[in-house]
């Protein structure tokens, strides 16, 4: 009598949780809903006012006084510029910096404190780091308002995210391979090497690649260093057709990007710049959005192989 | 193929009951161990002998993984560690806990075993050959013959052969620790060290295991951390019982198990605690 009483209680109080569970799943799907919403409403806008604007002319044009003749040309090359910058010097310092606090640094106060304040860069506004980049890249070191000054800004501006990018694709590597590649009289070195870093690619790449994304968008620093917003030519080419054969004037050309260009066109009245403000938005969107896909591709790729 | 050591000809005093001293192969003195300021291991000294299998048993944080993993100097991985006393690897006697003595050189002498199968992600064929290729040899042919000789060793041949540069996390757990096993031996090492091989294993591969440490003995010194009595019965020369942190007892396997000479020893092998 009793034990069946108290089978019923717990029956009901079982349907009780199950019900807070289903619920908690409800909600939980429709925020995410919510969210994705907002994205696609945000992406249907600008393509509604810019996808007709995206052609073969729009892209290899430089900007003009009339916006039917403008086109991005002189962004998306300053912003390949840039990216390849930012990314020389962000990956191998980040990736550096990441191997050694995972795997070499003792664990102590003076450790804590620089583990701290690299979570703390990550959250700097990216204002002040282009503010940085104007004291210290553009007057101090003399790069002028240049492709350089921009792509170190940036640099530094990614290179937390790319150094606990590395950390947490070091860390869910066991112990146990570390001690093994140990056991047979590797060095620290010979393990990061031959070991730590392949199995942890995957998760470094994409790390990287997301850096990248947020880097690309990036308009703040870039207008604090003086980037250009109308530049009717490109910077100097880095191939040469005569020895020899390498330039890297480009690194010190006057640039503009997409983001800058984009938020000159929105500054201005008439309703042409204004759709091809919304193209060179959708034209953004695309790559960032291919460049996470292109992340978590790499991702499933790089973990296909690897179990421990 | 190799001579038959010493050792091999001595255990006829199994029989006879009549102790001879076998060859020592490592020899520890005294050997302390700290983490930190907690002492872990307390003046301990023990006589492995060549060409043996000597077993270390004890309850749980009695300190026999510790002892272990002196021996090849993995403490040194981690900091806040500290050693006293001394452990000289034979013939030569050279002191492994010696100053100057690099960690990494003990290391591709003492080969290791551990708990779990940890294979790296890599095929078959890399993971035998790493060990080689640390010490230096590039050749694909040398590599071949090694890798091969210590695949036959650790029973793993037969299995293998034709999957060689598959990845070796295809291989189920036993075959995983028998590879492990083939590449702690690849390179020849003095001793091998395993530390509860077969605790994460199923019985059929435990006793492949065994018999596989039992025939190694023929070529290396075999020292083993075990959870498990009966392994250590079965499979063992001589069995050094620790407790706290000290040795209690080290002896002959089947003089210990059958008469122990400590009321602790007794107690624990007779699982009245552990």
């Amino acid at each position: 009598m009793l034990a069946s009483q108290n089978l019923r209680k717990q029956e009901a109080r079982a349907s009780r949780r199950r019900s807070i569970d289903r619920w908690f799943g409800r909600i939980g799907f429709l925020v995410t809903l919510g969210t994705l919403g907002v994205l696609a409403i945000l992406l249907l806008n600008l393509a509604a006012n810019g996808l007709t604007r995206i052609d073969w002319q729009f892209l290899l044009s430089f900007p003009s006084r009339r916006a039917a003749e403008a086109g991005i040309l002189s962004a998306w090359v300053g912003t390949i510029l840039l990216m390849m910058v930012t990314a020389s010097v962000a990956v191998p310092l980040g990736v550096a910096a990441g191997i050694y606090l995972e795997e070499y640094a003792p664990k102590n106060k003076w450790t804590d404190f620089v583990e701290i304040n690299i979570s703390n860069l990550a959250g700097v506004p990216s204002i002040l780091y282009g503010l940085m980049a104007l004291g210290l890249f553009v007057y101090q070191f003399r790069f002028g308002q240049s492709i350089l000054a921009g792509g170190l800004a940036l640099a530094c501006l990614v290179l937390p995210i790319v150094i606990v990018a590395t950390r947490e694709a070091l860390r869910t590597i066991p112990a146990s391979i570390r001690e093994g590649a140990f056991a047979l009289g590797a060095t620290r070195w010979q393990a990061v090497w031959h070991h730590l870093l392949p199995y942890s690619t995957g998760g470094i790449a994409t790390g990287v690649i997301l850096a990248m994304s947020r880097a690309i968008g990036e308009s703040a620093p870039l207008i604090t260093i003086g980037a250009l917003t109308f530049i009717a030519f490109l910077p100097p080419a880095p191939i040469l057709a005569h020895a020899p054969f390498i330039s890297f004037d480009w690194l010190f050309s006057p640039f503009t990007a997409l983001p800058i260009q984009m938020f000159n066109w929105v500054s201005r009245p008439g309703e042409e710049f204004q759709s091809n403000a919304a193209a060179a938005g959708l034209f953004l969107m695309l790559i960032t959005l291919s460049m996470n896909g292109a992340a978590i591709l790499l991702r499933r790729h790089a973990q296909r192989n690897i179990k421990w | 193929m190799n001579p038959i050591p010493a050792a091999q000809v001595s255990r006829v005093k199994d029989i006879t009951e009549v102790e001879v001293k076998p060859e020592v192969k490592v020899e520890i003195q005294s050997l302390s161990f700290f983490y930190g300021r907690n002492q872990v291991l307390r003046n301990v000294s023990l006589d492995v002998p060549a060409y043996q299998v000597t077993a270390m048993i004890g309850p749980s944080g009695c300190g026999k993984t510790t002892l272990l993993r002196c021996l090849n100097r993995m403490h040194d991985l981690y900091p806040g560690n500290r050693y006293e006393g001394s452990v000289r690897l034979h013939p030569g006697g050279t002191d492994i806990l010696g100053p100057g003595m690099d960690p990494i050189r003990v290391r591709m002498r003492f080969g290791m075993v551990f708990q779990k199968p940890n294979p790296f992600p890599k095929s078959i064929y890399e993971n035998v050959a790493y060990g080689l290729r640390l010490q230096g040899m590039n050749k694909r042919r040398d590599l071949d013959e090694r890798v091969e000789k210590a695949l036959r060793e650790s029973a793993l041949w037969d299995e293998v052969k034709s999957r060689l540069h598959q990845l070796a996390h295809n291989l189920s757990g036993g075959q995983q620790q028998r590879l492990c096993i083939a590449r702690a031996i690849a390179t020849d090492p003095d001793v091998v060290l395993f530390d509860e091989p077969t605790s994460a294993l199923d019985p059929i591969a435990t006793s492949k295991i065994e018999e596989l440490i039992v025939e190694m003995k023929k070529r290396v010194t075999v020292i083993i951390v075990t959870h498990n009595l009966q392994q250590a019965g079965r499979i063992s020369d001589r069995t050094a019982f620790m407790y706290l942190g000290e040795l209690i007892e080290f002896g002959e396997t089947n003089r210990l198990f059958t008469n122990p000479a400590k009321p602790q020893t007794e107690d624990y092998i007779s699982g009245r605690f552990g």
